[in-house]
């Protein structure tokens, strides 16, 4: 090779190292031009919120109605475990949160991280196991049940897949071994208690592998059962122990310098009549049943006393879903659903002091 | 079992075909961010790499060891401590990085940044000592010097910035952490693919690694042929 050539070449390589430099550098300028048309003259809400909510899609529907309806507001949702999700409000890093585990949520409020509580939507936790189900547990209570499963379990005969991850389920489940007399912290040491530390579809996807039984809310369950991640089967369905209540809680501002505004905006679209639709329709076609049903309708619809009753037992602080003082600016939230429960109900139980109380049934 | 796993690449296939709008977002996205962090990296990593390659200081070798170690650094901790400093109840919290597209970029630069150091650094010191003493003797200031050092070691260069992209645009940790997940504003290759699976959407997670699989590979393959070029 002369000098000649090798100088040639050489500037060869300068020449296409600085095309892929300039290339690079288009790429970045449209993807920046991208991001950033996205971006512009607009409102961020963030809502922190758990996995099972925002894994089945439901909150994408949500997001696409309410900011038709508010072009100025970009909502955006972090998915973590309740316990994180809540964490991460208490830090300043959302406006709201959007989770299921009333003791965690009272705590939320007590210590001043949350205002303007309202509990928007349920459903059920369902066990789910092998269709053998090698501890015969169908049909069972949940209570029952889990007092079968530990003791074929010690017979090494079934696991248990735990979330294991804070989450509002992994609460759900420690509470339903605390009332069929055991502790879950203890159980944790055994050998057939297996904690997964991840999403509810990972979980169910161990529980599978291993034939194992696992507690899941029934929208993670249809839907993996749809993709067919899944052949489990459900062996005890809906009852007072697995009842499942969605809540949303804004930020308080005085706290973390959230955006109340828009996080009350949210609020009330979800409270709305078309919100709720959103709630007890989604899934329906995909899946063939509805993941969620809305509370708010329920309380409209005048009917399901004992459901409701049930739900108010579980979820509501001193018979109230947001005690007076966790209020704040939020009259027209309460007092709006107040008064079309009035129209639609005609009963009046108030207590007075709460006068503008969303409480109708305490 | 197999027959799933090929319908599920056969799905995945037709969504990439179909120029899916999600999955071309996403990939856009991706490589704007970790662009932008390998863009990052070399305006304070190449001087830095200058520095240390041609160079003798006191502790240069302490410093060149530092980088090395820093290599291996778990993308994971590196997130969890980024997180800390940018929430909004940290030290850093007033710039409202947390949760956008610019955090991740920043992460993923810190993340990268002993790759081009270590690297460079290194392809400058194995380049003959003579051209430096030539280029000197010939009448070269100290920049045209570096300047011709540089291109000597130009595969050098060019092979350490592409290891540091393809490690950026490869990396889940920091980009989970900083930037939260949020569809169409966060959303990578890595974070979707974790989420997709986590969801159960396995068709949508292979496409998606087969993109980021390709755009990887895509690049170490053209280096290699503009080289023997």
């Amino acid at each position: 090779m002369t000098e000649k050539t090798a100088g040639r070449i050489r500037a060869t390589k300068t020449k296409t190292l600085i095309v892929i430099i300039l290339v690079a550098i288009v790429i970045g300028g449209v993807g920046y031009a991208y991001l950033g048309m996205q971006g512009t003259q607009k409102q961020h809400l963030i809502v922190s919120t758990t996995t099972s909510l925002y894994e089945t899609g439901l909150l994408d529907v949500l997001k696409s109605r309410f900011e038709s309806e508010y072009p100025s507001i970009n909502v955006s949702f972090i998915s973590q475990g309740t316990g994180l999700a809540i964490q991460t409000a208490m830090r300043g890093d959302a406006d709201m949160i959007l989770v299921h585990d009333p003791e965690r949520e009272l705590k939320f409020l007590q210590e001043g991280y949350g205002v303007n509580r309202k509990v928007i939507a349920y459903n059920f936790f369902v066990v789910v196991g092998p269709s053998e189900d090698p501890a015969k547990v169908r049909g069972l209570s949940p209570t029952d049940a889990f007092k079968k499963i530990r003791e074929s379990e010690e017979n090494k005969t079934t696991l248990w897949v735990s979330r294991g991850d804070d989450s509002g389920t992994h609460a759900k489940e420690k509470r339903i071994w605390k009332a069929a007399g055991f502790d879950a912290a203890k159980l944790r040491e055994k050998d057939w208690y297996l904690e997964a530390g991840s999403g509810m579809t990972a979980t169910l996807k161990i529980a599978e592998e291993k034939g194992a039984y696992t507690l899941t809310d029934l929208g993670s369950y249809l839907m993996n059962l749809k993709n067919k991640n899944i052949k489990l089967e459900i062996l005890i369905e809906e009852g007072r122990d697995t009842l499942n209540v969605y809540s949303v809680i804004a930020n308080n501002p005085r706290k973390t310098k959230s955006n109340l505004d828009a996080s009350m905006k949210f609020i009330n679209f979800l409270v709305s009549d078309e919100g709720q639709k959103i709630f007890g329709e989604f899934g329906e076609e995909k899946f063939g049943k509805p993941l969620f049903a809305p509370y708010i309708k329920l309380l409209k619809s005048g009917s399901g006393q004992e459901l409701i009753s049930w739900i108010q037992e579980l979820a509501y602080f001193d018979g109230s879903e947001c005690p007076t003082e966790y209020r704040y600016q939020a009259d027209q939230l309460y007092q709006i659903i107040f008064r079309e429960l009035i129209a639609y109900t005609g009963i009046d139980r108030i207590e007075n002091s709460h006068p503008s109380s969303c409480d109708y049934y305490a | 079992m197999l027959e799933t796993l090929i319908e599920a690449l056969q799905q995945a296939l037709d969504l990439i075909w179909s120029g899916d709008p999600e999955i071309v977002s996403v990939t856009l996205r991706s490589l704007y961010v970790s662009g932008l962090a390998t863009l990052l990296s070399c305006i304070w990593g190449l001087p830095a790499a200058v520095l240390l390659g041609l160079s003798s200081f006191p502790g240069r070798r302490l410093v060149k060891g530092f980088f090395n170690a820093l290599l291996g650094v778990p993308t994971v901790a590196l997130g969890l401590i980024l997180y800390l400093l940018l929430s909004k109840s940290g030290p850093l919290g007033i710039f409202r990085l947390l949760y956008t597209p610019l955090a991740i970029s920043i992460g993923q630069s810190i993340l990268i940044t002993p790759i081009i150091v270590s690297f460079v650094s290194s392809a400058l010191e194995s380049t003959d000592v003579e051209l430096r003493d030539l280029a000197r003797t010939l009448g070269a200031s100290r920049l045209q010097t570096n300047l011709a050092v540089m291109q000597e070691a130009l595969w050098g260069v060019t092979l350490a910035v592409v290891a540091s992209f393809n490690r950026a645009i490869a990396e889940l940790g920091v980009a989970m952490m900083l930037g939260g997940n949020i569809r169409y504003v966060t959303r990578l290759l890595t974070t979707a693919i974790a989420l997709e699976s986590a969801r159960g959407e396995i068709a949508f997670s292979i496409a998606l690694a087969i993109i980021l699989m390709v755009v990887v590979f895509s690049i170490s393959i053209l280096l290699n042929f503009l080289r023997r070029g």
